[in-house]
């Protein structure tokens, strides 16, 4: 069976069980509206501050909802044996990787999608105008994400101090992500062209591929425990 | 494709150790093609760390362990393919359904199945009516013929089953006592933990006792009645690894 199929078959799985439980759409959209709470209510309506934080706090929002969205995402595996059912699949097991990064490139895509929205009605931004050049950093700084993140909350699942590792190990890994994401969604936000912003995007591209080539060559080390 | 080998099962001089403790001692049985054997043991006796060696799931610290003469710890890959397990889990996603489980899990394994097939399966077990239902509804029961559902739709040629009878009515009892006959007759192998002495001594051709992780009896289930394998079991039951 292809490759293809078997990858697509786990994003099927995943995207199903999340539609109908939508434990983590739930989770994320409420913790994305509670920063936005608290970004508002301590920047209130200085613009200039405004200006300066907004590209940062804008992906402080990203990363927090995607770290509590990539930290779930082997705990379904963990369930009445179902990892045993992942390791016993023969063939290439990294079909199972890009399977579940797709998933969680997905839902985190919809998240931002949500808490861009809401940007702009919290903080008076013109999204629509900027919005072609703001989907394409997001876009690509969300493929990294999830990509490492997706075999980080593999190498975490059985790990009891999970929850504290996870972030401990994914953010330091992530610094060239985040700074490209902020710098170009800065530059992006103060009106300059997509052009403009090449060489942060060429960064998020690069990372994009090391990360994920670094997922395909090692999630069957980490699968395998 | 699998090694020349009367053997499905080959185990021989196997150890395992957790940290200090060992586990299994110098562990030696075989399974030939169209034999099923009961292994029985009291808890902690070792007979699901034989199992998941045998499933590829955990490595030995010693010996050899054989199915279908691929080499468990360094094949993994080659032996995958001729596997069924069911063991402890049932493999169910609780927001699936039956049939969404099936889909899931022939597809990922390289089986994958037409709906028809699929309900084929559930019928077989009576969850026709679970099929549209998801899987966080249905019983315990219920979630292991689920799990035999998937063992039947792959077809594999050596089985390795972790007291597969819990938790069954008697009717998926049966069902999987014909199902473990239909695999004898094809050439199948089969290994089954179990704690259930007539139930092991009636499906089985061979009956062995694990006990301090040694194999302590291994003999024909023809030899023994269930009250020879439960007193050979008492008097085995309190060593311990």
């Amino acid at each position: 069976m292809s490759y293809a199929r078997r990858a697509w078959i786990v994003l099927w799985k995943d995207l199903r069980i999340e539609r109908r439980s939508k434990e983590a759409v739930n989770a994320l959209v409420f913790f994305a509206l509670l920063l936005l709470f608290v970004f508002q209510f301590t920047l209130g309506a200085d613009h200039e501050r405004l200006a300066a934080a907004l590209p940062g706090l804008l992906w402080l929002g990203f990363v927090l909802s995607g770290l509590v969205a990539l930290g779930r995402a082997f705990l379904v595996e963990r369930d009445d044996g179902c990892w045993e059912g992942l390791l016993l699949a023969p063939g290439d097991k990294s079909a199972v990787y890009l399977g579940k990064v797709a998933g969680n490139l997905l839902l985190m895509l919809g998240v931002e999608a949500v808490v861009l929205a809401l940007f702009g009605l919290f903080f008076n931004l013109d999204v629509l105008e900027r919005l072609p050049a703001l989907a394409a950093v997001v876009v690509l700084a969300t493929i990294g994400l999830a990509a490492v993140g997706t075999l980080f909350a593999a190498m975490t699942a059985h790990v009891r101090a999970r929850e504290v590792l996870f972030p401990v190990l994914l953010l330091p890994v992530q610094v060239p992500v985040l700074l490209a994401a902020v710098e170009a969604t800065a530059a992006v936000l103060a009106g300059q062209a997509l052009a403009d912003v090449g060489r942060w995007l060429g960064l998020l591209a690069a990372a994009d591929v090391v990360y994920l080539t670094t997922g395909v060559l090692t999630f069957d080390v980490i699968l395998e425990g | 494709m699998s090694r020349p080998s009367s053997l499905s099962i080959h185990v021989g001089g196997l150890r395992k150790a957790f940290a200090r403790r060992l586990v299994l001692r110098d562990v030696t049985l075989q399974v030939a093609a169209g034999e099923v054997l009961a292994l029985l043991g009291a808890n902690g006796a070792g007979k699901t760390t034989l199992l998941r060696i045998l499933a590829t799931l955990s490595r030995p610290t010693a010996g050899t362990a054989r199915i279908l003469g691929f080499d468990c710890a360094r094949e993994p890959e080659r032996v995958r393919p001729h596997l069924g397990v069911v063991g402890h889990g049932c493999w169910a996603y609780d927001d699936l359904t039956a049939l969404e489980n099936l889909r899931f899990w022939t597809t990922l394994h390289g089986r994958p199945a037409g709906e028809d097939r699929l309900r084929a399966a559930l019928a077989q077990l009576d969850l026709e009516a679970a099929a549209a239902e998801r899987v966080r509804t249905l019983s315990a029961g219920m979630r292991r013929r689920l799990a035999l559902a998937r063992l039947w739709l792959g077809e594999p040629q050596v089985l390795l089953l972790d007291e597969p009878f819990a938790a069954l009515d008697q009717r998926a009892a049966k069902w999987l006592d014909g199902y473990l006959a239909s695999v004898k007759a094809r050439g199948g192998a089969a290994l089954l933990v179990t704690h259930g002495l007539a139930r092991g001594l009636g499906v089985a051709d061979r009956v062995a006792i694990l006990a301090g992780g040694r194999i302590v009896l291994d003999v024909p289930a023809s030899t023994l009645t269930a009250e020879d394998v439960r007193r050979l079991w008492e008097a085995h039951a309190e060593e311990t690894p």
